[in-house]
């Protein structure tokens, strides 16, 4: 056991878990909220394109996103963000990362924006603030504290997602588990290792989520 | 669901503006798809060669339909199991007994908390390293396993939620008329509170067959997997991989219709019996979907006898 901890760079492994989570949760967060707003849209081809989007990004695995972007973008299309292999691998996993879960993000940020009682919008409409400036200042700030509860188990969906990067070769904690798992015996204890550092990632998370959802809910 | 009227009906200046946003929005869509057709152009991915396969019964025959078929039988063996899995410790949770609750409360959270494709590969490699179901099946076990754990806990949750949030009256009906603990659980709660999570079920259907396609990477024979071989074989991986994704985004947009049905069948149950009903304001806000947390329909009221 200790052998194996040595020979294996765990640090490095869940510090790139780590990075992928946070730079997709930033991705995930802004592209949501922009396919958010679209499907709330009252021009309906801007609503059309919010929803198309949701529907054909949400039902594809994230699996066959991650593969297609090593095996057909960057290899067949040429699609390259750097020459170096792993690297490209990584910006790659973000990207998909934050393509897959800005879905999460916008139908979470919807559910919040159907929590604000129709009198918000009116309210907002009756003083003349246009349909972007109700948005801004009325009704997504509302929205965003309305949809904590959703938005962390996003966050946290995605922090376990970003495993998944492994199957395009990067080492973050489920890549370096597949290497250790196939070179080594015994590794139930290895196991036991990732899964207390998923734990550790988003048990805090979920506890905060709550709690924040409850402190910051809208008091209506 | 009624939804907030965000916006007013369209002034004729609002409507020009609204024009300009459509004109500009369908300029990016076809910007875009330019962009992408062209791309593909470029390095051939549009001949016809690289297409024409899908047209061929062959294509579907060796490679598509056993893929899916593979997809399929990871996902409805590990729908199953996860429903029973689910059950038990959703009924578990809610024992009154803490050498029951408390066991059950951290195998659910410490499931839920693993990343599946963490679980999938510890649990092959388990499998082949005691050799225990011969190298054929073990891909195939090991994704079960891992969805099973994993859905199965997210059950047990759904069954837990839907039970807590079922009217009190309900469960103290049954202790009243001398039912046990756990006849009403059984007979009076988890009936209506399953009745309630049916569209949570069916969206959690989506989910499992999503995941299964991580058993790629364990060399399980999946549509993913078998989609792979089929672009090798035809030279068309591009093309290999957009079809896989149609089939899999026609499932589960299917499922999730069906999903959004059930729940709306549900709801006008509930509505019958006599809930509350609201008048729904005129909102444009495009079809309304079952994608909120669902609320168990309206406790029926049975006619004293």
């Amino acid at each position: 056991m200790g052998e194996i901890l040595a020979n294996y760079d765990f640090v490095g492994a869940f510090w790139l878990t780590i990075q992928l989570s946070v730079l997709g949760t930033i991705g995930s967060l802004l592209l949501g909220t922009i396919v958010a707003v679209l499907r709330v849209a009252p021009v309906p081809v801007l609503r059309a394109m919010g929803t198309g989007y949701v529907n054909t990004i949400r039902n594809t695995p994230l699996t066959l996103l991650m593969v297609f972007s090593i095996l057909g973008l960057t290899y067949i299309l040429g699609l390259q963000i750097s020459d170096n292999a792993k690297t490209n691998a990584f910006w790659w996993a973000v990207i998909m990362l934050s393509l897959y879960h800005a879905t999460y993000v916008c139908e979470a940020l919807r559910s919040g924006v159907n929590t604000i009682p129709p009198g918000q919008a009116e309210a907002a409409r009756s003083i003349g603030l246009t349909f972007g400036q109700s948005l801004r200042e009325v009704l997504l700030p509302q929205a965003f504290r309305g949809s904590i509860a959703p938005l962390g188990s996003a966050i946290i969906a995605l922090i376990k997602n970003s495993t998944v990067a492994a199957m395009i070769g990067v080492t973050e904690a489920a890549g370096l588990m597949s290497e250790v798992v196939e070179n080594e015996t015994g590794t139930l204890g290895v196991f036991f290792i990732f899964a207390v550092g998923f734990l550790i990632m988003t048990f805090p998370l979920g506890v905060a989520v709550t709690w924040m959802s409850e402190r910051l809910a809208v008091k209506r | 669901m009624s939804a907030p009227a965000l916006f007013d009906a369209p002034g004729p200046k609002t409507r020009a503006l609204y024009n300009v946003f459509t004109v500009v929005a369908l300029a990016v869509v076809a910007v875009i798809g330019y962009v992408v057709i062209t791309k593909m152009g470029e390095k051939g991915q549009l001949a016809p060669y690289m297409w024409e396969p899908f047209l061929t019964p062959v294509a579907w025959v060796e490679y598509l339909i056993p893929g899916l078929l593979g997809t399929l039988r990871a996902a409805a063996t590990a729908i199953v199991l996860a429903l029973v899995f689910g059950l038990l410790f959703g009924m578990g949770r809610l024992s009154r007994s803490p050498f029951i609750r408390i066991p059950c409360g951290l195998v659910v959270e410490f499931f839920r908390a693993v990343p599946v494709l963490i679980m999938v590969i510890f649990a092959f490699g388990v499998y082949s390293g005691l050799q225990l179901f011969g190298s054929a099946l073990n891909p195939f076990i090991a994704v079960v396993t891992a969805l099973t754990l994993y859905n199965g806990s997210l059950i047990a949750e759904l069954v837990r939620s839907g039970v807590n949030a079922l009217p009190k009256g309900q469960s103290e009906a049954g202790l009243s008329i001398g039912l046990t603990r756990g006849q009403t659980l059984r007979q009076i709660q988890l009936p209506q509170a399953l009745t309630a999570m049916l569209p949570a079920l069916i969206g959690q259907t989506v989910v499992i067959l999503k995941d299964s396609a991580l058993g790629y990477s364990i060399t399980y024979l999946d549509l993913l997997n078998w989609s792979k071989t089929l672009g090798s074989a035809y030279g068309n991986t591009i093309p290999a991989y957009i079809v896989a994704a149609g089939l899999f985004i026609t499932l589960n947009y299917l499922l999730t219709r069906l999903a959004s049905l059930v729940e709306h069948r549900l709801r006008s149950r509930g509505r019958t019996a006599g809930a509350v009903t609201q008048a729904i304001p005129a909102a444009p806000l495009g079809p309304p979907e079952g994608e909120e947390i669902l609320h168990p329909h309206g406790h029926q009221e049975e006619p004293p006898r």
